[in-house]
């Protein structure tokens, strides 16, 4: 049946095709392409339908002003939300705190992964447990973990001050902008370590215990072979687990939205564009804002291709 | 379509099941009077919102929007009625739902457009409780009216006492705001029912005041540890706790049967007789004070298939007998003059009890009455959080600015 599908389709795109085709591909080698490409098609209709037409839905609706408690009096007014946001004191404060949440979060989880990711390549004994331990966490839900370490934080209830010296018993650390913010990126550090460990795991395990043996032999200290050999021979996992992490911090929303509601000044910039769009339905700002979102996240992963002169086709090994 | 949902709401015997969405107080009564109200041409079935009065909002305002046929029945705060009715959500009810029984202050928070969108289940009020004996050991007279201002310092002139209201970032921070300022003959909003347009009024003398108060608790030895993050049940705590000589708390109407030594708590009788309440306290000295008026209304989805059976299931659950019994079992107060006078009600609360939280109702200042309240609330929330940095020079000046430019859709929010 697939094969009566297939032969008329080929023919008719043979020509084009060919000009493309490397010449050792063969004839079967081609219709089995195209089959492939049919077989893929309706998936990619179905991608598009689900994701273009909302991403375009938001951006037409972005040039609206549009409330959902009052549908009548929606306006067309061109690119006046984004003048208003890009103009507005809050859009560029939340850009900024959550460039923090970014860079200070994905730089503990970089050190502390790394450290994890070593204890699981290297353990001995009992490795599936310790492997499995460092694990927890990350198969923890956000919100259940935001609530766990919103207890943990607050004064009435919580063992943190009780276990800081330095802390007041009856510090209160969701009063004030910067401890809220340490409590929110303790609780993204604990939760998302396990992840960054497990991408920088399979970096360490691409380097080759050859090239390890031979600069120990040459006299390598133990912080000489993972300065030159093993960290440098695992940049490509180091930028993955970078950009993964980097861009999944910069759309933070569970843990804020759980400990804080976005209270003394911790929103992010994915929480503003939620109260935009879902607690006060105006779905033009919303959108607006969804849409600077989502150019702000193309900027980070860009920027962060660049910083590390690494591309994506190397860290897949081609 | 409409067939397949029709056909989902109906229940095993074709009997259509109207949906009714609770908030979490009094769940066990009110999930009694939903089966008390089914009859036999429908059953009612409930489900739960979530706690805070801005989520069950959110929650209900995605359903409607969505045009859900199955969100027959809703209990609303009060503040949302005019929003939800703007948007065509409500449907509205018979003129008799409202009655001159009706205590005032509720029942103007069902009225919208000339019509009535929704009915008064229950109003909520809040008084000023506190120990008997603080205010014994801080010489305060309760018998008389009390300004903020006194109780503050009788508070702080206690070793350990403390005043307990609610000042996390959120609704009821907004409530105890406007409860101060319309106490100081003042209001956030002149002309709420002009939406957008409404004219902010609060750079004023009265919002000073308010902001003059909120400053002196939070930087007062009276302030509690959490007031930044204080809640109705945060505040709870401090009234009993260990080695604490008790606080004075604004708070709504539950708070008597949650002392009252029962099962489920560790209260003493000596405790519980310790426990005294004063009308809300004044802004200004000899201005009567504006309580804050609360509760919740009962609205009908604009999209439910059984208009005319979920209008007749609102009048239902919101008779008096079962005000009476919401009010004689889990504190929340009757909307009704005739549900004060129930015998049953003289049984479980002492009469100048009754009395306060009648006339609190009846002469509270309600919240502003806008399509757009969301919106007011979240602005002041915004420039008054947290507490001890609101400055009475500053603040109500920048809130003005700020509610004008985000009404205007010119800041955001």
């Amino acid at each position: 049946m697939t094969t009566t599908v297939a032969t008329p389709e080929t023919d008719a795109t043979k020509g084009p095709k060919g000009k493309r085709t490397p010449p050792q591909l063969t004839e079967r080698a081609r219709h089995e392409n195209n089959l492939g490409r049919r077989l893929v098609a309706p998936a990619v209709v179905v991608m598009l339908v689900v994701t273009a037409f909302p991403i375009l839905r938001a951006l037409w609706l972005s040039f609206y002003s549009y409330s959902l408690t009052a549908p009548e009096e929606r306006e067309f007014i061109g690119i006046s939300n984004y003048v208003t946001a890009l103009t507005d004191q809050l859009f560029w404060r939340d850009i900024g705190i959550t460039v923090l949440y970014m860079v200070v979060t994905v730089a503990f989880e970089l050190v502390i992964g790394f450290a994890f990711a070593l204890v699981m390549h290297r353990v001995i004994f009992a490795r599936g447990l310790i492997r499995t331990s460092i694990l927890i966490p990350y198969g923890i839900i956000t919100v259940v973990s935001g609530f766990a370490w919103q207890f943990a934080f607050t004064y009435q209830n919580g063992f943190v001050n009780g276990w800081l010296p330095f802390i007041d018993a009856d510090f209160n650390w969701f009063g004030d902008t910067v401890p809220a913010v340490i409590a929110i990126m303790v609780s993204e550090i604990w939760k998302t370590t396990p992840f960054m460990s497990l991408l920088l795991l399979a970096g360490l395990a691409q380097v080759s215990e050859d090239m390890v043996e031979a600069a120990k032999v040459d006299g390598a200290t133990w912080w000489q072979r993972m300065w030159k050999v093993v960290i440098p021979n695992m940049r490509a996992a180091i930028m993955v687990a970078v950009l993964f992490r980097a861009l999944d911090a910069y759309r933070i929303f569970d843990n804020i939205f759980v400990m804080t509601a976005g209270a003394q000044g911790t929103e992010s910039i994915s929480f503003l564009t939620y109260r935009q769009s879902i607690e006060q339905f105006q779905l033009g700002m919303g959108s607006a804002l969804a849409v600077l979102l989502f150019l702000s996240v193309l900027l980070v992963a860009f920027l962060i291709v660049k910083l590390f002169r690494v591309d994506l086709a190397q860290a897949r090994g081609e | 379509m409409a067939l397949a949902s029709t056909l989902a709401a109906c229940g095993s015997e074709g009997k259509p099941t109207l949906t009714w969405y609770l908030n979490p107080d009094g769940q066990e009564t009110l999930a009694a009077i939903a089966e008390r109200c089914s009859t036999d041409d429908y059953d009612i079935e409930t489900r739960l919102l979530p706690t805070s009065a801005t989520d069950q909002r959110v929650q209900l305002a995605r359903r409607l929007a969505a045009e859900d046929d199955q969100t027959d029945l809703m209990n609303l705060d009060p503040v949302f009625v005019p929003e939800f009715a703007n948007a065509g959500w409500l449907l509205e009810l018979p003129e008799d739902t409202v009655t001159d029984d009706t205590l005032e202050g509720i029942a103007e928070t069902v009225r919208w457009d000339d019509g009535i969108y929704a009915a008064p289940l229950w109003a909520n009020t809040q008084v000023l409780w506190f120990r008997r004996s603080l205010a014994e050991e801080a010489g305060l007279d309760m018998s008389q009216p009390v300004t903020w201002d006194q109780v503050i310092e009788a508070a702080a002139s206690v070793e350990g006492a403390t005043v307990g209201v609610q000042a996390n970032k959120y609704e009821a921070y907004v409530v105890w705001i406007n409860a101060m300022i319309e106490g100081a003959g003042g209001q956030i909003i002149e002309n709420p029912q002009e939406g957008r347009d409404a004219d902010v009024t609060l750079d004023t003398e009265a919002a000073a005041e308010a902001a003059r108060i909120i400053e002196k608790l939070a930087s007062s030895e009276a302030a509690q540890g959490d007031l930044s993050v204080s809640n109705e049940g945060t505040a709870l705590a401090y009234m009993y706790g260990p080695d604490t000589p008790g606080e004075f708390m604004t708070n709504w109407t539950f708070v008597y049967k949650n002392y009252e030594p029962s099962d489920a708590n560790d209260y003493t009788q000596e405790q519980f007789e310790d426990l005294g309440w004063a009308r809300y306290p004044r802004t200004v000295e000899g201005e009567e004070s504006a309580p804050p008026v609360g509760g919740i209304d009962i609205g009908v989805g604009a999209f439910t298939p059984y208009p005319d059976f979920a209008r007749e299931a609102a009048a239902c659950i919101t008779s008096v007998e079962n005000q009476v019994e919401l009010a004689v079992t889990d504190g929340l107060m009757p909307a009704t003059q005739s549900g004060y006078d129930a015998p049953q009600l003289a049984e479980a609360y002492p009469p100048d009890l009754l009395e306060l939280f009648r006339t609190s109702v009846d002469e509270g200042g309600p919240r502003p009455k806008s399509a757009f309240y969301a919106t007011v609330s979240g602005a002041i929330q915004a420039t008054w959080h947290p507490p001890a940095e609101v400055d009475p020079q500053s603040t109500p000046e920048e809130s003005e600015e700020y509610l004008q430019a985000v009404l205007e859709g010119k800041a955001l929010l």
